[in-house]
């Protein structure tokens, strides 16, 4: 798998999201922490639903232990692992590979296993 | 049926993809092939004309090659079927190709009727119906000025819309008397006409086209029976449609004298292994021009073939639809063809909206209805007509205006109310979803879809829900959420009492998983109006809506709006010139609140610190409309001005929209100070309203406008300014311990056991002891106010969040504005893609001109 490094750790906010450039495409990055361990997430920060780019603007959290982000336009949730819209299969956003290497964050165009 | 089954299907529209969606699902081993004429698979002819607003083949696509191959659906376009050898079960194609069949099924669908005019086969003379004849609209349009329709019905109006779309000025030509005849009375019809002539299309009724020949200032001229003629660049014919087909009648299959493939009521042909569906099917002497009848066709012959018992038995023709954006619907029996049939007629000029009821000699049961401008009763009065239920006693209250509103109590609503109706679901159906064991509102939401749409109904859904539980004596789980086992009160005193400071610290001594998009603002909430700490600080920025976050309103294109607080509505010269300013400098669009501020639009992400930094420096502070807070207390221009005020209501309005700027709620609230009982600032429409009175000021509370607007309650009268702000503060912080998430004062108070009188006993009596404890509360919430925005620009850390990339100073591309009245607005989808392709042609220009 080609990892990468397309920001810093120190550029993402404990349990929110922000946004990075990834080539030409927009990836909301989203910094998650449950006081045990630390985990990093990428999906598109394209709203199809929306049609804006603002996902990584939204609130992250779990509904029935799916962790997901809630857009910020109409509040649909995508799970942050795969991507897919909870609400409505046509939503579903792509999502990608993602670590925390050191202090580099890294993604990959591969989907998350 | 047997395994292998080899089941061909000719045609893949709408309702050939649907029978294959439907077979596939009923039987995963069956053999299937779709043999489609066009060259692409499947797509919404329902919403074709979009292609002219932006939406693209891709966008309109039904299915796709990958999704059909991995459904393993054998499939072939461009595939015309020329021949069917019965005997043989075997279907030939033009190519001479043969594929056998065990059972075959047609939705060969239908082609639209061209008139036979002389004329009417020249280049610019179209149809309009598939992909492909846009795309010969399109070519066509880009050369040429004026655009007629020939045919006023639903599908011509819908044409209409596309020649508008495509920039062309667009006339619609009609043999009745009126528009969509078909569906409307002449009351209904006339009102649409004024409607869509209103939009620049000019409509020409009662003209019979006798001949389209060549014209002087455009490229044809068509003459009319009557002697008229009118000049255009093309045609487009939209007449009706007519079954296709043709391929039945020559392989001998039973047709109706007037066409269509006869079908019975499992949708067979005259021939036992051929079935027949959608447009070019015939039942009962009857042809079903809409979508939906044509998926009941699909799915009825899909059961039939998989051995399934689903009968046709006919459909129901009720449309509701926009066309050029105005709402039109029909019902039943629309032109009162009844015997004995009475018609009720609603028609309200001004704002452009007709309403017909047609009812039964009895006056008990509804026939049919016509809606246009408004069909916002559509639903409700389709439930009435569907399921023959008994009218009310005055059936034009169905109709009528402000009458039997939803304002009732959900407990009263019949069943078949609808509750949401973006997805159409009824009281019924919320009640049926509780019956199948839907334990809490967010099951009811995924089943139901219920409040999934606009979210517009999301408290009735929670009422309606409440009180279902209620009746049946289950006890209502007023759980926040999945993440706390209490309520908001709940979780406000377990804050307060414990003395817990963060989210964290909440969830981890009483929650359990990561929390949601519903705890965590209430808990911010709450933590603001308990703590009054930063609210972008790092242990609760996670908490925060992204309005919260970012100090301002997101829009539908992720860009912000800046409402600086302007107190009581009274702002200097040289503050009004500094939002002029800055308004300029950011290119924003500038409007006028209803509270009395201005609006600053269009504003990105990372433009908000810089704007903000100009406007503290000029003395501004935020206003606090992203928040569930205090927005504004408007007010009257009072005795200082007035010659009829008694009190100054300016003076007041300032120090209390001081005293409570920025104290968090369950829900934003707003206030207002009239100067004098003429009650020029509405403040009787406010969660706080004060009105002065000759000996001092009188308070009402509760009123609210918006989606439900309810009047204030007098609460207190003649009270001296610091009897007002004590009671003030109590009647405010009680609400904001007690009241549910984003539950209004007026629908806290009516849940208080007690209401008004009780809240009167609390708040002026203090039967609660709670008097002191709720105003010293308070005054620690003011003493610790400072504007977010003037702490923000001054905090690298905070301003860092303020990027839209954090790896990039590239702004988003997707924020593109346009002109209009002078100022920015966003651009719409279609706008986009044509800057885009306007870029791109320049790209290639400047290419061009580098290489040479």
């Amino acid at each position: 798998m080609q990892w990468t490094t397309i920001c810093s750790k120190d550029d993402l906010v404990k349990n929110a999201g922000v946004c990075a450039k990834y080539g030409d495409q927009q990836v909301a990055l989203f910094l998650c922490s449950d006081g045990q361990g630390e985990e990093v997430y990428a999906i598109d920060n394209w709203d199809p639903v929306g049609q804006a780019n603002v996902l990584s603007r939204g609130l992250i959290g779990t509904v029935n232990d799916t962790l997901v982000v809630a857009s910020p336009l109409y509040k649909q949730h995508i799970c942050l692992k795969t991507g897919a819209c909870l609400e409505n299969v046509n939503s579903n956003v792509n999502a990608y590979s993602a670590r925390i290497e050191g202090n580099h964050i890294q993604i990959s165009s591969s989907a998350p296993a | 049926m047997k395994n292998s089954m080899k089941i061909v299907v000719v045609g893949n529209g709408m309702v050939g993809h649907h029978f294959v969606e439907q077979l596939r699902s009923a039987s995963p081993q069956a053999d299937i092939l779709v043999l489609g004429e066009e060259s692409r698979l499947a797509y919404d002819r329902v919403h074709l004309s979009e292609y002219f607003s932006g939406k693209t083949a891709e966008d309109l696509a039904l299915t796709t090659p990958e999704q059909y191959e991995t459904q393993n659906i054998r499939f072939l376009t461009d595939a015309r079927v020329v021949d069917i050898q019965r005997d043989e079960k075997q279907v030939v194609l033009e190519s001479g190709e043969t594929y056998s069949y065990d059972k075959l099924v047609l939705a060969t669908g239908s082609y639209p009727f061209v008139p036979p005019i002389p004329g009417n086969d020249q280049d610019h003379c179209l149809v309009y119906r598939t992909i492909d004849d846009l795309e010969a609209i399109q070519a066509s349009a880009s050369c040429s000025k004026v655009g007629v329709v020939i045919g006023g019905g639903l599908l011509g109006l819908e044409a209409a819309n596309a020649l508008k779309e495509a920039g062309l000025k667009t006339h619609v030509v009609e043999f009745a008397p009126q528009l969509m005849a078909v569906q409307l009375d002449a009351g209904g019809g006339r009102l649409l006409r004024e409607q869509i002539e209103a939009l620049g299309v000019e409509v020409h009724t009662d003209k019979a086209t006798t001949v389209i020949g060549k014209g002087e200032s455009c490229r044809y001229a068509l003459r009319f029976a009557d002697g008229s003629s009118l000049e255009t660049d093309m045609v487009l014919f939209s007449a009706g449609i007519r079954p296709q087909d043709a391929l039945a009648k020559k392989v001998g299959l039973d047709l109706g004298q007037r066409g269509g493939i006869e079908i019975d009521d499992v949708c067979k042909t005259s021939d036992q292994n051929i079935y027949a569906i959608g447009e070019c099917a015939l039942w009962r002497q009857r042809i079903f021009g809409l979508v939906a009848p044509g998926y009941q066709m699909a799915r009825v012959a899909a059961s039939d073939i998989t051995d399934g018992e689903l009968q046709f038995n006919g459909a129901d023709m009720s449309t509701k639809l926009k066309l050029l954006g105005i709402e039109v619907g029909s019902i039943g029996d629309a032109h009162a063809k009844t015997e004995g049939a009475m018609s009720y007629v609603f028609e309200d000029q001004p704002n452009q909206i007709y309403k017909k009821l047609v009812v039964d000699s009895d006056n008990k049961k509804l026939l049919g209805a016509v809606l246009v401008g408004d069909t916002q009763d559509y639903d409700t009065l389709l439930q009435y007509a569907l399921n023959d239920m008994v009218l009310p006693e005055v059936p034009e209250s169905l109709i009528l205006p402000n009458v039997g509103e939803l304002a009732m109590p959900a407990a009263v609503l019949p069943d078949s109310a609808i509750i949401c109706s973006c997805h159409n679901v009824s009281k019924g159906d919320v009640i049926g979803a509780i019956d199948d064991g839907a334990g809490d509102l967010a099951a009811v939401k995924s089943c139901t879809k219920a409040s999934t749409g606009c979210g517009g109904c999301a408290a009735l859904l929670k009422t309606t829900f409440d009180n279902e539980l209620a009746a049946r004596g289950v006890e209502v789980n007023t759980d926040i959420c999945e993440h706390f086992a209490y309520s908001r009160q709940g979780l406000s005193d377990i804050i307060r009492v414990e003395q817990i400071r963060s989210f964290d610290e909440l969830l981890a001594k009483h929650g359990k998983g990561l929390g949601c998009d519903i705890c965590k603002p209430a808990v911010g909430s709450i933590l603001a109006s308990t703590w009054n700490d930063y609210v972008l600080s790092p242990d609760h920025v996670s908490l925060q809506d992204t309005n919260d976050t970012f100090l301002a309103n997101m829009q539908k294109d992720g860009t912000y709006s800046v409402v600086p607080r302007v107190a009581g509505g009274e702002i200097t010269p040289d503050k009004l010139i500094t939002l002029g300013t800055v308004a300029k400098e950011f290119n924003l669009y500038c409007k006028i609140t209803g509270g009395q501020r201005v609006d600053l639009f269009g504003a990105r992400v990372e433009q908000l610190p810089l704007i903000w930094k100009q406007l503290i420096d000029a003395g501004f502070e935020t206003g606090h409309a992203y928040g569930k807070a205090l927005r504004t207390v408007k007010s009257c221009v009072g005795s200082t001005w007035c010659r009829y005020g008694v009190q100054d209501s300016v003076g007041q309005a300032i120090s209390i929209e001081n005293r409570y700027k920025g104290l968090r709620a369950p829900h934003k609230f707003k206030m207002a100070v009239s100067g004098c009982t003429r009650e020029c600032a509405e403040a009787q429409s406010k969660d706080v309203g004060v009105i002065a009175t000759e000996n001092g000021w009188n308070l009402y509370v509760c009123g609210n406008g918006g989606m439900k607007p309810r009047h204030a309650d007098l609460f207190a009268t003649d009270l001296d300014t610091e009897t007002l702000i004590k009671y003030i503060d109590r009647f405010l912080m009680f609400y904001i311990r007690t009241a549910d998430r984003l539950q209004r004062t007026s629908v806290w108070m009516d849940n208080l056991d007690g209401g008004l009188d009780y809240l009167k006993q609390v708040v002026i009596e203090d039967s609660l002891g709670l008097a002191d404890e709720l105003e010293r509360q308070m005054q620690r919430i003011i003493d610790s106010y400072e504007c977010e925005w003037a702490r923000t620009v001054k905090d690298p850390e905070a301003t860092k969040r303020f990027r839209q990339f954090v790896n990039s100073p590239d702004s988003d591309e997707n924020i593109v504005f346009v002109q209009e009245r002078e100022q920015i607005r966003p651009a719409t989808q279609a706008e986009k893609a044509n800057k885009l392709k306007q870029l791109e042609s320049i790209d290639v220009r400047q290419l061009e001109t580098e290489e040479a």
